[in-house]
């Protein structure tokens, strides 16, 4: 079963063809990865799954169901989180705020509460900081406040932006870690991400883009022993 | 080198006693309040001047303008700069039923808080897609243009003239007097405070902060962020055309001299004073300035350079105002302090001749 289907979607920023006909779907319960250099077109591809970003061809299908160029506060409301690039936390709101707000689209509050709880579960660190601000955080700390944020709307399927983007190697590895958990509990994942040796470590399927189209897509087990792949993206010759 | 101290301290000095009140009035919270509340009931017993309870009534006035204004400025984050128009309207509408239709003052003072706060949400939907500075510069605008449809539309507004003989508001028959329109703007002002408060602790104040914070973040939370500008926008207009109304029937008569952008600019200074974004402040910079004025009357005109003044040093000095916790006028997650702090208290570099020079390994 398909949680997200993407059919040669086109977008353009002005004159900019910035996609030119990508396609790429997510399974149920499915880990995958867009890798690719900067200005592949991948945080583009999010953002027009999330309705940030107009699309002008092609169609995105949420099981089964067109979303293309709907409003993001309707596509939370289907049940797409988007941790977007660069975290985007609210820096003056504490990490309980920070949370809350996640679960914006939430009326019943026992039900708030019990993602509160269960996401401190997942994230002790966050429990431990609950009445801090969001802004002094460490990086590692507001990626997992923003991941754990994405986490309270209780979406189906969750779509990661450079989660590794100015972190350490080993918090790298940490949210990675945490990623993979959320998966194993059940969410469909869409990876987008530079550090492609580690994304193609823990997902199950992933896609190559290149300046706007997808160039190679194959499970990560025969991607990561590809010597183009590897040359190109895993520095490893 | 004396100013230069002093200048120095000013921060600091904002900054313990913002903090020794905090602590205070945390600790304190209920008494207070009940003091407060004690304080406006026997005030008008107390001090019976009538210049008093007159100063005191238009400071009602400003604690209700300048805690709408918060709403938009400062749990928003957006800049409008046309608040007095929508007082203004407000005041029209209060006093173009009572004059024109013998409207009770009671029926309408909620009319001229709904016709105001209806405008707030036409401005609103056709302003709050633009970005910040854009949204300044029409709020500013539509401010000019309500003064000059007032002064043009005579058949209606009566022009340059303004509307005298508005009605004295009757309580079961009885007219007002000067103590009942204090305790009736004390009253409003607490309404408006404790609504603006209801409103900052509600999902909707969560959704106003967010989209502050971070406008696409807000956005991928599933906030409709168009939406909640609007109604935040709508709201606070709803509470300025309340004031106005009262403001019309307590002045008893009404011009366009009453609405003008410089008003706008007096409530937004009140709200960067107090500190935008925190409840308290905006009452706090909305007592403030309408006290201090009334200290320096001698200074006539100038006191507007006196507000300018004022607002150049919050902004500068202090961007989060007396009581504020953060200010929108503060860069967020940036802990530099102002340049002028910088500049001011930066220790002279003397090479320090105990370190060993040169390179580090």
């Amino acid at each position: 079963m398909k949680v997200l289907d993407v059919q040669s979607l086109v977008v353009f920023y002005g004159k900019i063809n910035a996609l030119k006909g990508v396609s790429l779907s997510v399974e149920q319960g499915q880990f995958v990865t867009l890798i690719g250099a900067n200005g592949a077109g991948k945080t583009t591809l999010l953002n027009t799954v999330t309705g940030v970003v107009e699309g002008t061809e092609g169609s995105v299908r949420y099981h089964g169901k067109e979303i293309l160029n709907r409003y993001p506060h309707d596509i939370v409301r289907l049940g797409i989180a988007h941790v977007p690039e660069g975290r985007k936390i609210f820096p003056e709101l504490t990490v309980e705020e920070n949370m809350r707000i996640g679960a914006f689209i939430m009326k019943d509050r026992t039900r708030v509460q019990a993602l509160l709880d269960r996401n401190y579960e997942l994230f002790p660190r966050l429990a431990e900081r609950r009445r801090q601000e969001g802004g002094t955080l460490s990086g590692g700390e507001q990626q997992m406040l923003a991941i754990a944020r994405g986490l309270m709307s209780d979406p189906e399927l969750i779509l990661l932006d450079e989660p590794s983007l100015g972190l350490a190697p080993l918090l790298v590895e940490k949210i990675f870690e945490f990623i993979v958990e959320i998966n194993r509990l059940g969410k469909s994942i869409l990876l987008v991400e530079q550090n492609a040796n580690l994304a193609l470590q823990v997902a199950h399927y992933g896609y190559v883009m290149e300046t706007g189209r997808v160039v190679r897509e194959d499970s990560t087990d025969r991607l990561r022993s590809d010597d183009a792949i590897k040359n190109a993206y895993l520095g490893i010759g | 080198m004396e100013l230069k101290q002093t200048l120095r301290r000013i921060p600091t000095l904002l900054g313990s006693a913002r903090a020794a009140m905090a602590a205070f009035s945390a600790r304190y919270r209920m008494p207070l309040v009940l003091l407060l509340l004690v304080g406006i009931v026997v005030f008008p017993h107390v001090i019976t001047g009538p210049y008093y309870i007159r100063v005191a009534t238009i400071m009602g006035i400003y604690v209700i303008l300048a805690s709408s204004l918060n709403i938009i400025i400062g749990f928003t984050g957006l800049f409008s700069l046309g608040h007095a128009a929508f007082y203004g309207i407000g005041a029209y509408t209060s006093a173009l039923l009572a004059t024109q239709a013998g409207v009770s003052f009671w029926i309408a003072l909620p009319a001229a808080g709904l016709v105001a706060a209806a405008f707030g949400a036409l401005i609103g939907v056709a302003t709050l897609r633009l970005r910040a500075v854009f949204l300044a510069f029409t709020t500013l605008g539509f401010g000019e243009i309500t003064r000059i449809v007032i002064l043009n539309w005579r058949s209606f507004t009566r022009g340059p003239l303004g509307i005298a003989g508005i009605p004295v508001p009757q309580f079961f028959g009885t007219p007002f007097t000067r103590v009942s329109y204090w305790y009736l703007v004390a009253g409003l002002a607490v309404v408006t405070v404790l609504g603006v408060y209801r409103v900052y602790h509600s999902r909707i104040g969560r959704a106003l902060v967010a989209i502050r914070e971070d406008e696409l973040a807000a956005r991928s939370m599933g906030i409709h962020v168009f939406g909640y500008k609007v109604l935040a926008f709508t709201m606070a207009c709803f509470f300025a055309g309340i004031a106005g109304s009262f403001f019309a029937h307590f002045q008893r008569f009404i011009s366009a001299d009453s609405f003008l952008n410089t008003e706008s600019f007096t409530i937004i200074t009140m709200v960067a004073l107090g500190g935008t974004g925190s409840i308290v402040g905006a009452v706090v910079g909305a007592v403030i300035l309408t006290l201090l004025p009334e200290m320096f009357r001698f200074l006539v005109e100038f006191r507007m350079v006196l507000y300018g003044l004022i607002l150049i040093m919050v902004i500068v000095l202090k961007p989060g105002g007396i009581v504020g916790v953060k200010g929108v006028f503060e860069k967020p997650k940036s802990q530099r302090k102002p340049w002028i702090v910088e500049k001011l208290t930066r220790k002279p570099t003397i090479p320090d001749a105990t370190q060993p020079q040169g390179g580090t390994l």
